[in-house]
């Protein structure tokens, strides 16, 4: 019974340690930002790797995520007899929820990945304490820029990933099913709002985007610099990153839709 | 208390009663030692007795439990952030795998601190980088990724990126470790020449006897958080410390016990119950 309390309180402990570390490791991200103006091309090459680099899985999932949506749409509309509001269906699934939701999942478990590994490996390499000895602060150098590549790309890909979507939606509606053409745009033009439904999820996408790319760079910076600690900390990127996009989409749902 | 001490200037390293724990483990226990200005210092002692540790406590890498840590006459562990970025410059860390980063070639690694603190002109850098890269021998290699050089031509680049800012000070973390004899030949020769051409003060920190002690002015033996042995080499050799002599010629028994601890050898093979189950 002892020996399960003082494993439960080790286990608190270190949860909020490690809570304080990430916290912490944030405010000097934000703090150090500043050096970052004069030199954007840092964050412009992170973002090739962070954002452009993931543009394929985006696009692919999109297209199929927005045929499918096309689909069971469709299926479930016409039993109604409305089928015409085809496209305001599939537009809002990916605006509202799909397109930052997934797009966020699919970044973590490419990028967010990636970053873990990147910068796990540069500290079991030494690489980060020799920047420190060259008198450069790696939390500037390196996780900066990193962090808001991450921060830039993930609306931006969520975006693209509800766009695609939407013609994905409009292969299978129109192309396929033989949905109108002219009640799939112009039904989704009238019932879309810019403000409530596209800047919520714009909203939604930048958010998780911090989310997921300071748990990928606190993962990567804390990591246990070997082979099997820098493995560790990529899953546990994966995974926390995973259940905060689901856990923050319901919170901000809630915010932003509950009334 | 130190010998070399009593030399006219003041040492550019000065530690004095510097203490420091991992967990509850003591690896420093109020050792005293001091680097002096222009000469090469070496740091010697088994694995683990926390010579890297040290090089990190001297860089601020680190804070010591207890005890002063004074480099050039700052107290490294009370330095801002900002003025111990500012000290840094002046020091060069040659780490044990050489550190370079992976994802651009030589040129850019050794060219990294002058693009990050100075705003030469791309011409004059390139000078200055091909200027240390001759220095080591591997101008030819400047075209290179870090992946396809063999462990001693990293070391020699990192080499060249640690001087590249002309520091006062150079700081070796193991560089002979796992070199062929002709790599480290190099290292060797380079150490000191370096040492010498550009008046550095250079502090190695290695438990190879022969080439460290070929290059050294000054050694300092480690051992369980303190200092054992110290002097030239030749006061080392001549010791009648049982500890600097069981290191030196590479004793297996000694006051380093070849037995990490256990119970009675007997005692544990008829398996007797001792207080353990195993």
């Amino acid at each position: 019974m002892l020996t399960m309390l003082q494993g439960l309180g080790r286990t608190a402990l270190d949860f909020f340690q490690r809570l304080g570390r990430g916290h912490l490791l944030l405010l000097q991200i934000l703090s150090g930002s500043h050096t970052l103006l004069p030199r954007f091309g840092l964050v412009i090459k992170q973002v090739f790797s962070v954002g452009v680099l993931s543009l394929l899985i985006i696009l692919v999932s999109g297209l199929f995520v927005g045929m499918v949506l096309g689909l069971q749409g469709y299926n479930t509309l016409v039993d109604f007899g409305a089928e015409e509001s085809l496209g305001v269906v599939v537009s809002l699934s990916l605006v509202r929820e799909l397109g930052p939701v997934v797009s966020a999942l699919l970044f973590a478990g490419r990028a967010g990945s990636a970053l873990t590994a990147e910068i796990g490996l540069m500290k079991a390499t030494e690489q980060l304490s020799a920047m420190e000895m060259m008198a450069v602060d790696p939390v500037r150098r390196v996780l900066a820029p990193r962090f808001w590549a991450g921060v830039i790309s993930m609306p931006l890909l969520a975006a693209i990933f509800s766009a695609v979507g939407v013609i994905g939606g409009y292969f299978v509606g129109v192309g396929l099913l033989g949905v109108d053409d002219g009640a799939y745009w112009s039904q989704m033009q009238a019932n879309v709002d810019l403000y409530k439904d596209i800047l919520n999820g714009v909203i939604k996408s930048f958010v998780f985007g911090i989310v997921v790319t300071w748990i990928a760079i606190f993962e990567g910076n804390d990591a246990v610099p070997t082979s099997e600690g820098v493995s560790r900390a990529t899953t546990r990127t994966v995974v926390h990153s995973s259940l905060a996009v689901l856990g923050l989409d319901f919170i901000l749902t809630a915010l932003m839709f509950g009334s | 208390m130190t010998d070399n001490n009593s030399l006219l200037e003041p040492p550019l390293v000065k530690i004095r009663n510097l203490s420091f724990s991992r967990g509850a483990h003591k690896i420093f226990d109020g050792i005293n030692l001091d680097i002096q200005r222009g000469k090469v210092t070496a740091i010697m002692g088994p694995s683990g007795t926390g010579k890297t540790t040290l090089l990190r406590l001297i860089g601020g890498q680190l804070h010591p439990d207890a005890g002063t840590v004074e480099v050039d006459g700052q107290s490294v562990p009370k330095l801002g952030h900002s003025k111990l970025y500012q000290l840094r410059k002046r020091m060069g860390m040659l780490f044990q795998n050489g550190a370079l980063l992976t994802d651009i070639n030589v040129f850019d690694n050794v060219a990294f601190p002058l693009r990050e603190h100075t705003r030469l002109s791309p011409r004059l850098i390139r000078t200055l980088v091909l200027m240390k890269l001759e220095a080591v021998g591997l101008r030819g290699a400047r075209d290179l990724m870090p992946s396809e050089l063999s462990g001693g031509m990293s070391r020699r680049v990192a080499l060249a990126r640690a001087v590249v800012m002309d520091p006062m000070i150079m700081m070796y973390d193991e560089p002979f470790t796992g070199q062929d004899p002709i790599s480290m030949g190099v290292l060797v020769r380079l150490i000191r020449s370096l040492n010498d051409a550009l008046g550095l003060s250079s502090i190695i920190v290695s438990h190879d006897i022969q080439e460290t002690a070929a290059i050294a002015d000054y050694i300092y033996l480690l051992s369980g958080g303190k200092v054992v042995a110290e002097g030239t080499t030749e006061d080392l050799y001549a010791s009648e410390s049982e500890w600097a002599q069981q290191f030196l010629q590479g004793e297996p028994d000694g006051p380093v016990p070849f037995h990490y601890p256990a119970r009675d050898f007997t005692e544990d093979m008829l398996d007797l119950p001792a207080g353990g189950a195993n």
